[in-house]
């Protein structure tokens, strides 16, 4: 009879060789799937894996990916993880991350053409704004009615979506476009272009501001007492409010964080990869980064590194398409499956494995 | 503008058929949270069970395989949401979320070779005579036989955890899970099994939507389908009455908007489509606003027997 006792802590080992055996689990897992589509298993998983850092015929194109898109996932993770220590599950944060990259676009294409080195910051702190706007909406309603931030945050996607598509047919649309949905190109407009800061290295202002986040998101977390009310909100809700710490405030932080960070990572995504705001601009980074955050340990360093592995599948998935024909749409399943797969190793770390019928020593 | 090209008629008829598939949903995510277990992963299953209901009904020509085999496939997959959840206890946020991430990963990979294929759709009851009785006649009577189904399941459902031991079981072990398995109850097997059956009904309402309401295959059709469902089962204060008029007040207004837009009134596309979430959230207000009635007392709390 196997059962299984729970630790009185969580195990620091465990913790750190979960998300290593999950990808492990997921890459023998998705071997059989390819190997089921008719793909050669070992070869894919190089290809979605090894290839696009160290094949000398094109990882001098794909090795800047990387960054570009670690750069979003790993700004909208970090501020989703904030939410989940505490308990507070933001899951629109596609939604704020359009608002973000709608509001930000939308600030500067007002000054149009404007060469001010003012724009971009402007462009910056009206994107952050926009995001941090569209969390507040589920913020307010859950302290001021206890309404479920879940399914707010979720259903505000799908409003996000129709703005979107409002605003690039309508509002934003490019004037000089022949009538065709879309905004002007950002990247073509050097005052509002978030272009490479270091020539072939991916490097753009989004990436910066994803470091400086995750150091910012250290700090808070370990150092500063917000971040100790935080985790104490999470841990135990009924200690941290006879210690002060007031609900509303740390739902109002930990959304506040969460939205004005998906808003950056949007409004960063289409001043530079993107360009331009478009119907269908969104990527679903909103949704990968929910698995970034836990991959990631909700730590700020592991969500670094399970920011580049993700970013890594999304290229070596676009990398595999190409070359061994498989479908785009397998990625996303493998993405889900190394979710849960972490979710299922997991009960290493919270829990003992006894196994026989034995009175506990 | 022209809002006479609407006849009220054809209105109550098609948002019967709209409200269906998240009645579907919905009666089976409050059996599960009844249960105590908060499966977010609805979605999900819906996408799953529309794919897998739309590409059996194509290879077989059989709408009502496609069914069958729809809720079967959603419910394997509920099953792997039961196992991390109530056997490794995984966090159940988290685990739905992940279920309804690769719900859409899986339905994409599956659906591809689908795409724009027609499939053979469910036939109407029509009863001569009945049928045939001005406006009662045609929003009665004269649907196919899956709508009734939803009706009948709300009302098997309303009768099952009112009235039958099984159904105050269930309902104990969502209230108290430490009392229910001192009572000597198997939590855990009772959890399962109501997973189980709320991903079938998930399934059913998806292949709904593949089959019925479009009936056609596109990536991520349901649209969020599954959320609202889980957001009725709130509106509803997990009451199967209540499911029921929250998935008709849900599907009313897809159904309105979908008309207005094509009578063409002055309000912008962008605000009609978005509508429906909109009154989801206003009535998610309302709601939590007179405070929490009816959750289950363990609802989302993982049961773990210590001894």
């Amino acid at each position: 009879m196997i059962r299984l006792e729970r630790r009185p802590e969580p195990s620091k080992l465990w913790t750190a060789v979960t998300p290593v055996l999950a990808v492990l689990l997921t890459m023998v897992v998705g071997g059989i799937l390819f190997a089921f589509l008719g793909a050669d298993p070992v070869g894919a998983i190089r290809t979605i894996f090894w290839d696009p850092l160290f094949n000398p015929q094109f990882a001098g194109f794909t090795r800047p990916q990387l960054l570009v898109k670690a750069g979003p996932l790993i700004l909208i993770a970090i501020g989703l993880s904030i939410g989940f220590r505490a308990g507070i599950w933001n899951i629109g944060a596609e939604g704020q991350y359009i608002m973000g990259a709608i509001c930000g676009a939308g600030a500067g294409l007002a000054f149009y053409p404007s060469e001010s080195v003012l724009i971009f910051p402007l462009m910056i702190v009206a994107g952050a704004l926009g995001g941090w706007a569209w969390a507040m909406i589920p913020a307010v309603l859950k302290t001021r009615f206890g309404t479920n931030e879940i399914l707010v945050s979720l259903m505000l996607v799908y409003v996000a979506e129709n703005i979107l598509a409002s605003v690039s047919s309508g509002l934003l649309r490019n004037p000089e476009g022949r009538g065709f949905p879309g905004s002007r190109n950002l990247r073509q407009w050097d005052a509002a272009a978030n272009l490479e800061l270091i020539p072939d290295t991916g490097m753009h202002w989004g990436v910066v501001f994803a470091f400086i986040a995750v150091i910012g998101a250290y700090v808070l977390l370990t150092r500063h007492i917000q971040g100790f009310n935080i985790r104490l909100t999470g841990e135990a809700p009924r200690a941290a409010r006879f210690s002060g710490v007031i609900p509303a405030r740390i739902i109002l932080l930990c959304l506040g964080i969460s939205g004005a960070l998906a808003g950056l990572a949007g409004f960063f995504e289409v001043s530079g990869p993107a360009g331009q705001i478009s119907i269908d601009f969104n990527s679903g980074y909103g949704f990968t980064a929910i698995i970034v955050a836990f991959l990631g340990r909700l730590h700020p360093v592991g969500i670094l590194l399970a920011g580049l592995l993700m970013a890594l599948t999304y290229i070596g998935g676009e990398l595999a398409q190409l070359m061994l024909n498989l479908p785009g749409a397998s990625i996303q399943l493998f993405q889900g499956m190394l979710l849960f797969f972490l979710l299922a190793t997991d009960v290493f770390t919270n829990f003992r494995i006894r196994i026989g019928t034995g009175e506990t020593a | 503008m022209d809002l006479s090209s609407i006849s009220p008629t054809l209105l109550v008829a098609s948002i019967m058929v709209s409200a269906t598939p998240i009645l579907l949903a919905a009666i089976g995510e409050m059996v599960v949270e009844k249960s105590g277990v908060l499966n977010l992963g609805v979605e999900g299953m819906m996408i799953t069970g529309a794919v897998v209901g739309f590409a059996v009904a194509v290879e077989t020509g059989s709408p009502s395989m496609g069914f069958v085999v729809a809720a079967l496939a959603s419910a394997l997959l509920s099953i792997v949401f039961g196992v991390l959840t109530q056997l490794l206890l995984s966090n159940q946020v988290a685990t739905g979320l992940g279920l309804t991430l690769a719900g859409l990963g899986l339905s994409a990979l599956i659906g591809k070779p689908y795409e724009g294929m027609r499939s053979p759709t469910l036939p109407r009851i029509d009863i001569p005579g009945l049928s045939d009785i001005p406006f009662f006649g045609r929003v009665l009577f004269g649907h196919d036989p899956m709508v009734y189904f939803g009706l009948g399941l709300v009302l098997a459902v309303w009768a099952f955890l009112k009235f039958t031991r099984a159904g105050l079981i269930l309902r104990a072990t969502g209230e108290s899970h430490d009392s229910a398995h001192a009572l000597g109850y198997k939590v855990v097997r009772i959890r399962l099994a109501a997973i189980f059956f709320g991903g079938a009904c998930a399934g059913l309402g998806g292949a709904y939507l593949s089959l019925v309401r479009v009936p056609q295959w596109t990536e991520g059709m349901t649209a969020g389908a599954g959320w609202i469902a889980l957001a009725i089962v709130v509106f509803a204060s997990w009451r199967a009455g209540r499911v029921l008029i929250g998935a008709y007040l849900f599907g009313g207004v897809t159904v309105l908007q979908l008309n207005l837009q094509a009578a063409g009134v002055q309000v912008p596309v962008a605000l009609l489509s978005a509508s429906p979430y909109l009154v989801t959230i206003l009535v998610l207000v309302i709601i939590s606003a007179r405070g929490q009635h009816g959750a289950p007392a363990s609802l989302g709390r993982p049961f773990h027997a210590s001894n």
